[in-house]
């Protein structure tokens, strides 16, 4: 390798350096200038070089020369900022030269890391704007990414900045044409009809980048089809036959455009995209066939009737990869859309046959369970499972089939008393897994308080909100993700691309973090006084609020989606939240907590009731993304009310204050 | 901002590797990267892959990889976007993009990405700004023949079967043969079409979708003018309509930066002045009605017999091309049903070969003439297919897991669009010798034509 090499090549290259008139053969200047990377011992004699390099008169020399000086900033380490070079640079950004100007941004950016990069002012902003159509396609596309930084003074500004923008949302290039879009969303980001806008200008080469050749170029396009499909649900829908697969694709791709033909599915288009999806499910891989039965499933929360008949229809296929994910869908889907469950109770018998692995038993046992009394032989297919627990190696299904026997046996007592008792016998005395044991005992004890105590506990009202399905049915703002726009985020996906960055930022910050474990586990979650103060101020206000308010998660979901938020909010935040200490918070000032993300989960949430004396109800929401470092709250109020309202906030207020107080 | 740039041979053996900012781990990264991408599960997808706190980006062409590293969130557009003008300009510089050609100019590769990339930023990729630096000459193979046109392929089409090889005359180095002025005043332009049809069991229509490139490959000093001429019936939306006939019509174009219109609304002439090497001069894109009938049509019938177990397929394949046009290289991809044993053919001429393969039915024809119909007949047993009992015996429903079928095939000399290049013409002037080679080609190949049975 040209760096890093022997003595010889050291002293070779310092040589060179020293030499005056190093830049006077252009090629021999790149060639040394480039090589300085990694290499000890040549700091102190490439500074002249490069100097002189800065002003020469060749352009070519100029851009090398310019980088140049971020390779010598990097090369000495976190030596300080050199103001006169930083000056120098900032002047060349004026050069002729149009690769001199972007080398000069790229340097500048580089140097100046530590205070934030660097700074697009006004002068700066339209030179560099004035210039875009000298540069190629790649300088352009830097340039468009660094102008993200600009702020524009006034909304007059702001259109004209838009207004020359527009002729590279129609270039050639795709990275040009994000880069543009990208500036547009986030200078437009309080005109929403002029992000829509930009985003249908974009349609035409997202789309034409989705059937390229190239199969990566394709991929990424697809990934940022599906980001837009979310805030937009139907901006793709009337092009939905360009999203279906071809069987020489690969993989990723495939399920790429499955994912996005679920999102796209509107009335007219459902027909076509169903039967497209059916073919799909035969497939000789049987991961995309999956797939495949999974997007109907989700398609099936709309338009359940063409669904569930599609699915039904599979099942008679008797393959065992198959009958499991329909068997699952189904479970799901009769949680969700509870109008579908005779459908799915008729299709049911004969399944048992072809389902061996976990996941599908447990769903099917589930589904016996809850629903047995509409299925005949319901009970015979248990006591199958049950014959044979004893040759069962999944624990999961174990459990599964207990709580399933126990439900059938409150519904269809004479028929199951028997097996039920022979399960429990076994679970008790033979199995060896400490989970499936405890939890016999757990039903043998429920039993033996009363048949009425079962009832009670085990067919209660369902429960359980499933805050995924609230998190699907709102649209999430263009803002939410357009700065992630044009980035590897929407590649990744955001999940993936959470704990990427995770394990970066925890590389990194090291040190700087404390150990949140220990936090969490040290002394009073809310020091005293404080406790005191959150007391006095919901006494002291208007505002009593109700203490042990029950409000069920389904009527708190009901509420919530019929309601307009009252009053939204951002509190600074730092850290991860602990939902233990932050629901013992709220209860003390009687506000009751419905669901809560788990611990450490991107972006983390917790719905909110409470009420007040009036019996005015109070629904909040709070939304945590770590990367803003802010929590958002939103509220909603049943009586709009706003006296009452700002007292709620401010309660709420402290109490979130005092939480976010006691981390470091 | 890129950290390292490496070319993997397909079977992961790095070829080239260059490290732009000296703060990565050294060679070892290739060999990590090839581990994590055939050790990936299949539903995840390999085109960003991630690494401690590297990112692997990387496109797939000609069978190597070639792979960007980089730390920073960068925009993926630009980084594959860069990736294929990297293999376009290897290609150019070389001849030909491949493991052979690759290691034999490793120099003159290392050379261009010192141009191309300083310190992993790009400075420029523009073929006319790098001939001014690049010294080494590339390596080729063979002598070049221009008498060797028997098989004047495209040079960039890659077809399914990648059937259509480069012609050795198009894959010539731009930079070679310095000397040897004769040879080098030859342009290469082609249209190239990629259809996706998707038709119901019906018959009826549901999807066309015509990708069309006009590519040009030019070997003439750079600057000299040329003014391609399409058809003058050619025009772009839904609005507009020109001349008597049907007109040719496509949705939405694109060109090249350097295409100059403004002839374009008149005359339907493009100018340009092309710097060596390759170019797409122009993008379109056509959906949903086609001018000519589509160049295929089958005709299945299925007869599935429940009780036996046994499947018997009839296709008919009708060749819509007018009689002077023909299609290669058609293969017929049936997916069947699982569990089928045995196959008995009945195919109407000697050259057709039908076999099975990987749970589908695989019906080769080498080539088809416009006009002309052939037919198969094929019988399988599907012995462990159940169907609900009770129904009739002998049906014509297919059995589920049967279809859609699939063709894939190339049409040379034809356009499903109808867009034809006039003529190609060139402002030569400063050099006298022989008058440039003009090759004009035209080919529409199947990206994805699926008929549901």
């Amino acid at each position: 390798m040209p760096y890093l090499g022997s003595e010889d090549a050291v002293k070779e290259l310092k040589k060179a350096l020293c030499n005056p008139h190093v830049q006077a053969n252009r090629l021999r200047y790149r060639n040394v200038i480039q090589r300085v990377i990694r290499m000890p011992g040549v700091q102190e004699y490439i500074q002249q070089p490069i100097l002189n390099g800065l002003r020469d008169k060749a352009s070519y020399v100029r851009r090398v020369a310019v980088l140049g000086c971020a390779k010598m900033h990097n090369l000495h380490g976190d030596s300080e900022v050199d103001g006169a070079l930083v000056n120098e640079l900032y002047s060349l950004l004026r050069d002729q030269d149009p690769i001199v100007v972007v080398n000069c941004l790229r340097s500048l950016e580089e140097i100046l890391k530590q205070e934030g990069g660097v700074v697009i002012n006004k002068p700066i902003a339209h030179h560099l704007l004035n210039r875009m159509s000298k540069l190629d396609q790649w300088g352009q596309a830097e340039v468009l990414n660094f102008l993200l930084r600009y702020q524009p003074r006034s909304e007059e500004e702001l259109f004209d900045i838009l207004n020359l923008l527009d002729s590279f949302l129609k270039s050639s290039s795709p990275s040009v044409v994000m880069g543009a879009a990208k500036l547009f969303l986030i200078l437009a980001k309080k005109f929403p009809h002029v992000q829509t806008d930009v985003l249908m200008q974009v349609k035409g080469p997202l789309l034409a980048a989705c059937s390229s050749e190239s199969r990566e170029l394709c991929f990424a396009a697809l990934c940022h089809v599906r980001q837009i499909l979310h805030s937009l649900p139907g901006h793709f829908s009337s092009h939905y036959k360009k999203f279906f697969c071809s069987y020489s694709e690969p993989h990723y791709i495939k399920l790429q455009k499955v994912e996005v033909l679920c999102e796209l599915v509107n009335d007219e288009n459902v027909q076509q995209v169903l039967e497209e999806l059916r073919g799909y499910c035969t497939d000789v891989s049987a991961d995309f066939a999956q797939a495949a039965i999974f997007a109907i499933g989700g398609i099936a929360r709309t338009y359940t009737d063409q669904c569930v008949q599609i699915l039904t229809e599979l099942l008679e296929l008797r393959q065992e990869h198959i009958t499991t994910v329909v068997v699952q869908t189904f479970r799901d889907l009769v949680w969700l859309c509870p109008q579908c469950t005779e459908a799915v109770c008729q299709a049911l018998p004969g399944c048992e046959e072809n389902i061996q692995d976990s996941e599908g038993k447990q769903a099917l046992i589930w589904l016996l369970g809850v629903h047995g009394e509409r299925i005949p032989n319901a009970p015979y297919v248990l006591e199958d499972f049950v014959e044979n627990v004893k040759s069962e190696t999944f624990p999961a299904v174990k459990m599964e089939l207990l709580t399933a026997l126990l439900r059938l046996f409150l519904s269809r007592p004479a028929e199951c008393q028997d097996m039920l008792g022979r399960l429990l016998h076994y679970c008790i005395e033979e199995e060896k897994d400490m989970a499936v044991r405890d939890r016999g005992l757990f039903y043998y004890r429920l039993l033996l308080a009363g048949i009425d105590e079962v009832k009670r506990i085990l067919c209660s009202p369902k429960s359980d909100p499933s805050l995924g399905l609230l998190e699907d049915q709102a649209e999430r703002p263009v803002n939410s993700w357009a700065l992630d726009f044009n980035t590897l985020v929407p590649v990744y996906g955001k999940a993936r691309w959470a704990t990427i960055s995770k394990c970066q930022g925890a590389e990194r910050r090291g040190l700087e973090l404390p150990n949140t474990a220990s936090l969490a586990a040290s002394g009073p979650l809310i020091p005293e006084e404080d406790k005191e103060r959150v007391q006095e101020l919901s006494d002291s206000g208007a505002l009593m609020l109700v203490p042990n308010l029950q409000l069920t998660a389904e009527y708190f979901e009901k509420t919530w989606l019929s309601l307009q938020v009252a009053h939204q909010q951002v509190v600074p935040w730092q850290g991860a939240v602990h939902p233990d200490t932050l629901q013992m918070a709220l209860q003390v000032v009687h506000i009751q907590t419905i669901a809560v993300s788990r611990a450490g989960a991107q972006p983390w949430k917790a719905y909110l009731s409470a009420q007040d004396d009036t019996g005015c109800l109070f629904l909040t929401e709070l939304l945590l993304e770590p990367e803003n470092l802010e929590m958002q709250i939103s509220v909603k109020q049943t009586e709009a009310r706003t006296e009452t309202l700002s007292s709620f906030i401010s309660v709420l207020e402290t109490v979130i204050g005092t939480i976010g107080d006691i981390k470091p | 901002m890129i950290s390292q740039f490496f070319i993997l041979s397909s079977k992961g053996d790095p070829l080239i590797y260059k490290d732009f900012r000296g703060d990565s781990g050294g060679r070892d990264v290739a060999e990590l990267f090839y581990r994590k991408l055939t050790g990936l599960p299949g539903e995840e997808s390999p085109v960003v892959m991630h690494h401690d706190d590297r990112h692997f980006v990387h496109i797939r062409h000609s069978g190597l990889y070639l792979v960007a590293t980089t730390s920073e969130n960068i925009s993926p557009f630009s980084l594959l976007e860069l990736l294929s003008r990297l293999a376009t300009l290897l290609g150019d510089y070389c001849g030909s993009l491949g493991e052979g050609t690759i290691s034999r100019n490793v120099a003159l590769v290392y050379e261009l990405l010192d141009e191309v990339l300083d310190y992993g930023y790009v400075q420029t990729t523009s073929t006319e700004m790098l001939r001014n630096f690049i010294q080494t000459e590339a390596v080729v193979s063979k002598p070049f023949s221009l008498f060797d046109l028997s098989s004047v392929g495209l040079f960039g089409a890659e077809t399914q079967q990648s059937k259509v090889a480069p012609s050795s005359a198009a894959s010539r180095p731009v930079l070679s043969s310095r000397s040897d002025q004769s040879q080098k005043n030859e342009v290469f332009l082609d249209v190239v079409e990629r259809l996706s049809v998707l038709i119901a069991s019906n018959g009826s229509l549901l999807k066309v979708d015509v990708q069309g490139e006009i590519r040009l490959k030019s070997f003439l000093p750079s600057g000299s003018e040329m003014r391609i001429g399409l058809t003058e019936e050619f025009c772009v939306g839904k609005s507009e309509l020109r001349g008597y006939g049907p007109g040719i019509r496509v949705d939405e174009v694109s060109f090249h930066s350097s295409v100059q219109l403004d002839e374009f609304e008149s005359h339907r002439i493009l100018r340009l002045q092309p710097p060596q090497g390759e170019l797409t001069v122009m993008r379109y894109q056509l959906s949903d009605d086609l001018p000519s009938p589509l160049p295929f049509r089958l005709f299945p019938s299925v007869q599935w017999d429940r009780g036996s177990g046994r499947l018997q397929v009839y296709l008919k394949l009708r060749c819509d091309l007018p009689p002077k046009s023909q299609a290669l290289n058609i293969r017929l991809h049936l997916p069947l049903p699982r569990g089928v044993v045995s196959l008995s053919q009945e195919l109407s001429s000697p050259e057709q070969k039908a076999e099975l393969w990987d749970g589908a039915l695989r019906w080769d024809l080498p080539r088809v003439q416009g006009g002309s119909q052939l037919s198969g007949l094929f019988q399988m047993e599907v012995p462990g297919l159940p169907g609900p009992p009770g129904q009739g015996h002998s049906t014509s429903a297919p059995p589920l897991g049967l279809g859609p079928a699939s063709l894939s095939f190339e049409l040379p000399r034809h356009t499903c669009s109808g867009l034809q290049v006039r003529f190609l013409r060139l402002a030569f002037r400063h050099c006298s010798n022989a008058n440039p080679h003009k090759w004009v080609r035209h080919l529409s190949h199947s990206d994805a034509y699926v008929i549901r049975i």
